[in-house]
């Protein structure tokens, strides 16, 4: 029972950070609004017995990736989104298509037919219980997909050795870094 | 009563003490700073508020907490406002993981002292730390001044940059005793620190831990004749008091986890054991004093890094040298050559 009023209040505010990141007229705004909503997303992969994919989405997520989104936002200036935009078409479009997605979960989630809905929730095999653990994470990504997981790796190297290039200062080196490698480099 | 109503009954009073003590030992670490730092330098320090000052901390508190409390007109003031809680909590929670003890008995009831220990402890105090670096951004940015938002942008570039040399040099004593339980840590150092199993794990632990915590030499944020007081610069009264409360306390945690990680945590031949488990608070306390007076000392000795030498030795030598440390002892535990501490 406890489980339960955790996850509707943190359901709660993941919605509502979500819709507040969509609705907020400056940028800063509504990339905070996002990081409380990835962390929101980090506390349910905790619930459901993943805390190694809990830890790295707040890492990675919230702590790496937002940081370089704000960094970018407040270097350029750029927080105040024009109200008049180009997209407004898109906003009918878009809630048409999320009322459709909604009917379509709670179809699924109440529906007779589903195996395990919400309804009547099937039981975690034993088998899937520790399957969260870094363990299991690292010897799934390390053995059993290995060649791919390697590929990744070479294709993320390709592209911080671009970047690397491309923000490279054309003038002679001074032995000063440029802010701008800096950036690149956190960037990768 | 049910075990959820003991377990939470437990988990708050664990936390109410923590925290309590966090406080405290903030408000006795600033003068502590004050007291030592006048010992190095010959002078007598504050001495006058309480025996030997130690009042001084309170007189501190309620001068800050009757200053003007200033919002700057331009600045964003919801996020003004949050930016200083934004930055003490993450200081306040790091120590979550941190086991204090081992298992005590009080009046019948047994308890392991420490509040949490979970099995990615580690990754917590990383997702943790990477977390803090929102509330120096932001307060740089809301307060709608430009040495604020320069202040507020190194700070953060540094705290970010040393983050990936610290998680580095975390991974030696993970990968010595195959766990990310600070507790199974801790225990594996019973008979030898890792400071002398893994000496440069450790040293570039100690290294960025004073980069993220803003300490001299990489005290930049607070670059004084460049930036006035960096991303503090319009933070005034009890808001001022929420960064400077968030400095001394984040002091402390990363104490306790070097301490932790390197230096064998709450364990110290044995006499963790005395008084039925309570001893364990008390030597991890030690250890946490130590590690505050050794970067006091550091702050009295050393000249402040020049900013993009600080920036050239985080990626040019620390993260290289934690990389290859990280490769080497590796390949020397997958072949067998290096004690196993599991």
């Amino acid at each position: 029972m406890p489980g339960v009023i955790l996850f509707a209040i943190l359901a709660l505010v993941a919605i509502l950070s979500a819709i507040g990141m969509l609705t907020s007229t400056n940028a800063v705004h509504a990339a905070l609004f996002l990081v409380i909503n990835l962390a929101c997303i980090a506390v349910f992969f905790l619930g459901l017995s993943a805390p190694f994919l809990a830890m790295v989405q707040v890492t990675v997520y919230a702590g790496a990736i937002m940081v370089l989104f704000l960094f970018v936002i407040m270097l350029l200036g750029a927080e105040r989104v024009p109200l008049s935009s180009r997209l407004r078409w898109q906003a009918p479009l878009a809630i048409a298509l999320v009322l459709a997605l909604l009917a379509v979960t709670l179809l699924v989630a109440f529906s007779p037919q589903v195996q395990g809905n919400l309804v009547n929730p099937r039981p975690v095999p034993p088998e899937a219980q520790g399957f969260g653990s870094p363990q299991a994470v690292g010897e799934t990504l390390f053995a059993r997909y290995l060649l791919p997981f390697q590929m990744v790796g070479l294709l993320l190297l390709v592209a911080m050795i671009g970047v690397v290039v491309l923000t490279k200062d054309e003038r002679k080196p001074t032995g000063h870094i440029s802010e701008n490698a800096q950036a690149s480099d956190r960037a990768a | 009563m049910s075990d959820f109503t003991i377990f939470l009954i437990d988990a708050t009073v664990k936390s109410v003490i923590i925290i309590i003590t966090l406080l405290t030992g903030f408000a006795y670490a600033t003068l502590l700073e004050r007291r030592f730092i006048a010992l190095i330098q010959q002078r007598i320090g504050p001495n006058r508020a309480g025996p030997f000052g130690l009042l001084q901390p309170v007189a501190d508190g309620i001068k800050l907490f009757f200053k003007e409390d200033i919002v700057p007109l331009q600045a964003d003031k919801v996020i003004f406002t949050l930016a200083p809680a934004i930055t003490a909590v993450p200081a306040l929670i790091v120590l979550a993981v941190v086991p204090l003890g081992g298992e005590v008995n009080l009046f019948g009831y047994k308890t392991t002292l420490g509040l949490a220990n979970i099995n990615v402890g580690v990754l917590y105090i990383l997702a943790v730390t990477s977390i803090s670096v929102y509330g120096i951004v932001l307060a740089g940015w809301s307060s709608a001044n430009k040495y604020a938002m320069l202040g507020g942008l190194r700070s953060s570039a540094q705290m970010i940059s040393y983050e990936l040399a610290m998680g580095l040099s975390i991974l030696a004593p993970v990968m010595l005793t195959g766990s990310m339980n600070l507790q199974d840590i801790i225990n594996a150092q019973k008979d030898v620190w890792f400071i002398f199993i893994q000496p440069i794990a450790g040293i570039i632990f100690i290294i960025t831990m004073l980069a993220e915590t803003n300490r001299t030499p990489f005290d930049l944020p607070e670059a004084e004749q460049e930036l006035t007081a960096g991303y503090h610069t319009e933070y005034s009264g009890m808001k001022f008091a929420g960064f400077f409360m968030a400095e001394y306390i984040k002091m402390i945690a990363v104490s306790a986890i070097a301490a932790s990680l390197f230096f064998g945590g709450y364990r110290l031949f044995g006499l963790e054991n005395l008084l039925g488990g309570w001893m364990g608070p008390f030597i991890l306390g030690a250890k946490v004093i130590a590690g505050l007076m050794f970067m006091i000392w550091l702050r009295a000795t050393l000249p402040r890094i020049r900013y993009d030498h600080l920036m050239a030795f985080g990626w040019k030598v620390l993260l290289p040298l934690s990389l290859a440390n990280a490769v080497v002892t590796a390949v020397l535990l997958a072949l067998g050559m290096f004690p196993a501490f599991a």
